[in-house]
């Protein structure tokens, strides 16, 4: 492998800037990474090098025209193919949208492409990110880096892979109830569900409106940092985003301080049902925090119990919602209209063929949370809950700047493992759904791998537009780590042949 | 009291998903485990617990009466399944007698 493809973000745009490299050269080497691996990892669902090596020529034209370009420019990067882009199919890993391309870019994407990053391709997702382990795209799953018969995680395990198996050094995911998180641990990688309204969801294929969250997805803490610098911030477009200027993540995420942080570990997300590696590598990491300053303790916050159950109500319920827009009549796939039969008919049949089974339970499941006669006990009690972890949160927070846990119960489990037992699956998200039902910043860091080589994830949850404090724990994670393996934990896949 | 096959083929009909019997006998049994699963929600949450409206409070959001640019109607077709004369072409909606 081209030794530049294991080089972080920041590191190639140091190298383009100082004249060292070109864009155009860097994404010549990412598209032949992903001409190699993707016929075994099923990472990117289209990829478009024409598209994207003029992209990177005219961003070096702009740099020898001597322009100031952002910090991350020239840099390729992966976008879930839940993000409308025009110059893509957008597929959200549905037969519902196989081939259909979007009249406009996400406002993320338009972020993307202002600040000079050069999008290589669209990655594979759980169908409309329904899932924790990209098993449910129409398109077949995507298989994790670390060993091919595992999941990557998901709904996001097409962009966690992307970045873990050195095809792209960024890209950007959603996370709904951790499919930006769940993904990064299971693979080695960073990811961040910033701040619910911290970045614009405008372009986003709805999921769950409440819940559904943009952010990176990246190797090291200031790569991810730098890239939600960039697609952070007020959208108009969106009317959840928070119209306050983005705190400057870079600095925090390269401040290797933590004297005084006060870190509280939770208690009911650990113990029982928990991996040992998981919960020996989550130990060590908060000893590591412990030696670099902080101050640990315990706390508890009971509501967490049930944010599962009732993120189970939640989110079926807006799906069931969303996804009524499919339905045959003005883009995606039409089924089954002979010009006989009626609208209704075709829409019934539209979204049998159009949508597959996990879909399918889902929205049956939504539809029967909102009828007439469970709506107070299923929805509103679900919504009363979350008003509970709401108040669990808040009242950790006062005695805590961030709180700790693993950030998935378990390490990669194998393809099919799980594809049976909806419920089985449901609990890969158990640690970081609270974060999405309060709307609070979360991240997982690299936490190291366990005793069979398979990665384990640190979670670290911050209040709401305290984002900058997942990076400043994430930064000193990293370097700790780095020093204790001698290098980036990723580095050992760099030298692994991958495949089946 | 559990979902029965008839309860999801019912379902299915209001979310306008045609079922085949086979598919309606198949995700009963899987719906009640989840809903078996998701029930202690009811539980916990007393009279007194406000239902949560918002992850993050946010008063109205209003914008300025501007006219911005949009979709072209060219654009706004572009994923269209059928069309005609410039608007969407879609199945009969109402009945023929």
């Amino acid at each position: 492998m081209d030794p530049l493809l294991t080089k972080p973000a920041h590191e190639l745009a140091a190298l383009m800037a100082d004249g060292a490299l070109t864009s155009e050269d860097l994404t010549r080497a990412c598209l032949a990474r992903i001409e190699e691996l993707n016929p075994t990892l099923n990472v990117f669902l289209s990829v478009d090098a024409e598209a994207a090596l003029e992209a990177a020529r005219g961003i070096d034209a702009r740099r020898a025209a001597g322009e100031q370009l952002g910090p991350l420019a020239g840099i390729p990067v992966g976008v879930k193919d839940n993000f409308c882009t025009t110059d893509h199919p957008t597929t959200c890993g549905s037969r519902m949208l196989d081939g259909w391309i979007p009249p406009y870019d996400a406002t993320v994407v338009a972020r993307l492409r202002d600040a000079g990053l050069v999008i290589v391709g669209k990655t594979n997702m759980d169908e409309f990110a329904m899932g924790s382990s990209t098993e449910t795209s129409f398109f077949g799953p995507t298989r994790n880096p670390w060993d091919p018969d595992r999941i990557p995680g998901g709904s996001g395990g097409g962009s966690a892979a992307a970045v873990a198996s050195f095809m792209v050094p960024l890209a950007v995911g959603s996370d709904t109830g951790g499919s930006i998180r769940q993904p990064g641990s299971v693979t080695g990688t960073v990811g961040v569900k910033p701040t619910y309204g911290g970045v614009s969801r405008y372009g986003l294929v709805a999921m769950a409106s409440s819940l559904d969250q943009p952010g990176p997805c990246a190797r090291t803490a200031l790569d991810a940092a730098l890239l939600q610098q960039v697609i952070g911030g007020y959208d108009g477009h969106d009317s959840a985003s928070i119209n306050r200027p983005v705190a400057d993540l870079a600095a925090a995420a390269t401040a290797q301080d933590l004297a005084g942080l006060r870190v509280g570990v939770v208690t009911e997300l650990g113990g029982e049902g928990y991996e040992p590696d998981v919960l020996a590598r989550f130990t060590e990491a908060v000893d590591l925090l412990r030696a670099a300053g902080a101050e640990v303790v315990e706390v508890s916050c009971p509501a967490f119990r049930y944010a599962l159950p009732a993120y189970y109500l939640i989110q079926p319920a807006e799906l069931s919602s969303n996804l009524a827009r499919f339905d045959g009549m003005r883009y995606g796939l039409r089924a089954g209209d002979d010009g006989v039969r009626s609208a209704e008919e075709v829409m019934n049949l539209t979204r049998d063929e159009g949508f597959g089974k996990e879909a399918k339970r889902r929205i049956i499941i939504g539809t029967y949370a909102l009828s007439a006669g469970y709506y107070d006990a299923y929805y509103g009690s679900a919504q009363k809950v979350r008003s509970l972890i709401q108040a669990d949160f808040d009242r950790a927070f006062e005695s805590c700047d961030v709180l700790v846990s693993p950030t998935t119960p378990t390490v990669a489990f194998r393809i099919g493992e799980r594809t049976a037992d909806p419920m089985a699956m449901y609990m890969a998200d158990l640690c970081t759904i609270p974060s999405n039902m309060a709307g609070n910043a979360s991240a997982s860091f690299p936490a190291g791998l366990s005793s069979d080589g398979l990665p384990v994830g640190l979670q670290v949850m911050a209040p709401p537009m305290e984002d900058a404090r997942l990076y400043r724990v994430g930064g000193v994670v990293e370097r700790a780590l780095d020093e204790r393996w001698g290098g980036p934990l990723l580095a050992r896949l760099a030298d692994k042949e991958i495949a089946r | 009291m559990g979902i029965t096959a008839d309860d999801v083929a019912r379902l299915g009909a209001l979310a306008r998903i045609r079922l085949t019997e086979q598919e309606c006998h198949d995700l009963a049994p899987e719906l009640n485990v989840i809903l078996d699963s998701v029930r202690s929600v009811s539980e916990v949450a007393g009279p007194d617990v406000p239902m949560a409206t918002h992850a993050i409070p946010l008063t109205n959001v209003f914008r300025d009466d501007v006219v911005t640019p949009s979709l072209t109607q060219d654009q706004a077709l572009s994923g269209a399944p059928d069309q005609e004369d410039g608007r969407f072409r879609v199945p009969q909606i109402l009945g023929e007698e």
